[in-house]
């Protein structure tokens, strides 16, 4: 703790600039410790895509990561999917019924999975069971020196460790999001169609007249942008990891929680940027795609 | 000053012959922690010098600064006449097939089988492969003393004696100049302790390795070091005073005037305790009675 600058805590005056002091400490603190997180991420970015290009990653540790990311997310993601599908019907079905719009909900349901359920779904299916683990493993690997075992061996840990986990993340999160959209569909189609007994052909007429491909595009290409962000961010996590179980306890919160904050700030600036794109293309919004 | 002094400790070997490693007035610092201020030292090609000193004095970052694992804040460290600061990547890379580290909790991939840990450094600098490979394997492991059935086992279904022998045998498997050993008897019973100091007596024999061992058991220390370097803690000395306490034989250990060597070497906290009490009589919260201090021995160190 700081010692009093102004240690005469008789008068007010003393007491005000005492508080005022650890105010701005503090802020001062979480300021530069901010500042300096985000340049070391950059860095440790910097440094990630340099290795990427420098030299390809053995073929089995990829398959490994591949494998952990891709396959076993699978199932969790389709399942995750096929529910946020069903809610949506659920939740827009009686608004859209009171005036008579109710086939217009596979335009809704379909258009929100493919453009943003989907993709931030999948992301965060991604942060949670990948990036938690991947913070995990690389902390523990830190904090039991197997990172500076690998160094010593004459292994760059960035180029043997992250560039794997990044290339598993990035080029596999669209084809989760892809299969999270997928079980979306047929859980919404499932629940308006099947259940609630909205006309079978109007629905479908109405999602394919509203959700175009560029609707799709913008869902897989953010998706990409997430799956980066949680690689690096997760990998990071794990790299800066304080010694101890609660050490890797907290990477792995932080690599989570913190993937989710980047997500959902990334979807904003991504969504403004492909709205302006579409914009530009097709200034009448019509769809021609 | 100080180097003069290390330079006429180092003249024992002749002229000739170059030191194999070599720290110029080597700094570390972490934020405003200084841990290492202006080491100087000079080892011998073939000397197994052991590094003591209590925990928190900097040994083992003096090890990971050696190898290039930290950066020093400011000195250099020769290692064969190359300061391993200025070299690139590739020249580190090359240069790290010539050392080899043997990690306090030996640091094998949880991932990886045995077999697959010794084998790395192999694989890394792509010679040999195959079967000639997997005789210099079987070989290593039983150098250190261990049977050929554990190659395909995990490292978490080994004792901890037997996943350091792993960690030798993985160190030395490109048969290198130079061995590290962190605390290599820390944490392991006495007649292990004494099978890991044999074992590094042996591979010395048979290698004409140079060894550094970083540790705070002075039995290991005596019965395996030719040289005694220890280290003190920075923020304990008197402003000027250089960090190491003695550099010498082992031999020459209790001839030390330093009373803070004899204290070490005879495990005597000394004025310690009496710090330690008067702080108690402050009554600061966080002060620890002796009761509770008893009562951590030995679970404080991993």
């Amino acid at each position: 703790m700081a010692s009093d600058p102004y240690p005469n805590n008789d008068s007010i005056l003393s007491r005000l600039l005492n508080s005022l002091h650890r105010i701005t400490s503090a802020w001062g603190t979480v300021v530069v410790q901010g500042i300096t997180t985000l340049g070391d991420i950059s860095l440790f970015a910097f440094q990630m895509f340099i290795w990427m290009f420098r030299a390809r990653p053995k073929r089995e540790t990829l398959m490994q990561n591949f494998y952990a990311v891709g396959v076993l997310s699978l199932p969790v993601v389709a399942l995750t999917g096929t529910f946020i599908g069903m809610v949506l019907a659920i939740q827009s079905y009686h608004q859209f019924k009171n005036l008579g719009l109710e086939t217009r909900l596979g335009a809704v349901i379909n258009m929100s999975l493919v453009r943003e359920l989907g993709p931030v779904l999948a992301a965060t299916m991604l942060a949670g069971r990948v990036g938690s683990a991947m913070a995990a493993v690389l902390g523990t690997m830190r904090v039991t020196e197997q990172i500076d075992a690998l160094t010593s061996m004459g292994a760059n840990p960035i180029h043997y460790l992250v560039v794997p986990r990044f290339m598993a993340c990035v080029l596999l999160i669209p084809a989760l999001t892809v299969m999270a959209d997928f079980m979306g569909i047929v859980g919404g189609y499932f629940y308006s169609v099947i259940i609630l007994g909205i006309d079978h052909a109007q629905y479908l007429r109405n999602s394919r007249d509203f959700v175009g491909g560029f609707d799709l595009f913008t869902g897989v290409f953010k998706s990409v942008f997430f799956g980066a962000m949680i690689a690096i961010i997760s990998c990071y996590r794990g790299f800066h990891c304080q010694p101890g179980a609660e050490g890797v306890g907290r990477a792995a919160t932080a690599a989570f929680v913190q993937s989710f904050v980047m997500i959902l700030a990334l979807d904003i600036v991504l969504n403004i940027f492909l709205d302006a794109v579409y914009f530009t293309i097709w200034p009448t919004g019509a769809k021609l795609f | 000053m100080d180097e003069s002094i290390l330079t006429q400790l180092s003249t024992t070997s002749p002229l000739a012959t170059r030191p194999i490693l070599e720290t110029r007035g080597m700094s570390l610092q972490f934020g405003r922690q200084v841990v290492l201020k202006d080491i100087s030292v000079s080892l011998n090609r073939g000397e197994t010098v052991a590094i003591i000193g209590e925990s928190g004095c900097g040994k083992t970052m003096f090890l990971k600064a050696l190898v290039g694992l930290l950066s020093p804040t400011s000195g250099s460290v020769i290692f064969d006449g190359q300061d391993i600061q200025k070299l690139n990547d590739q020249d580190m890379t090359n240069l790290r097939k010539r050392f080899g580290f043997v990690f306090q909790n030996a640091a094998l991939f949880d991932s990886m089988t045995i077999s697959q840990n010794i084998a790395f450094p192999l694989r890394q600098h792509g010679v040999p492969k195959g079967k000639q490979a997997q005789n210099l394997i079987t070989e290593r492991l039983a150098e250190v003393g261990l049977p050929s059935n554990v190659l395909q086992k995990r490292p978490s279904q080994l004792s901890g004696g037997m996943r350091k022998r792993v960690g030798l045998a993985r160190a030395l498997i490109l048969e290198p100049d130079l061995l590290l050993y962190d605390e290599p008897t820390t944490g392991l019973d006495p007649i292990m302790s004494d099978i890991i100091n044999e074992l590094m007596m042996r591979t010395r024999k048979r290698y004409s390795v140079t060894s550094i061992i970083v540790t705070h058991d002075m039995h290991s220390a005596r019965k395996v070091a030719d040289r005694i370097i220890m280290l003190y803690p920075y923020s304990r000395l008197e402003v000027g005073e250089p960090q190491i306490l003695f550099d010498g034989p082992p031999s020459q250990l209790e001839r030390s005037r330093d009373r803070r060597v004899k204290q070490f070497v005879n495990g005597e906290a000394g004025e310690r305790l009496m710090e330690m009490l008067a702080s108690r009589g402050k009554g600061h919260p966080d002060t620890l009675n002796l009761v509770d201090l008893n009562s951590h021995h030995g679970t404080g160190e991993k």
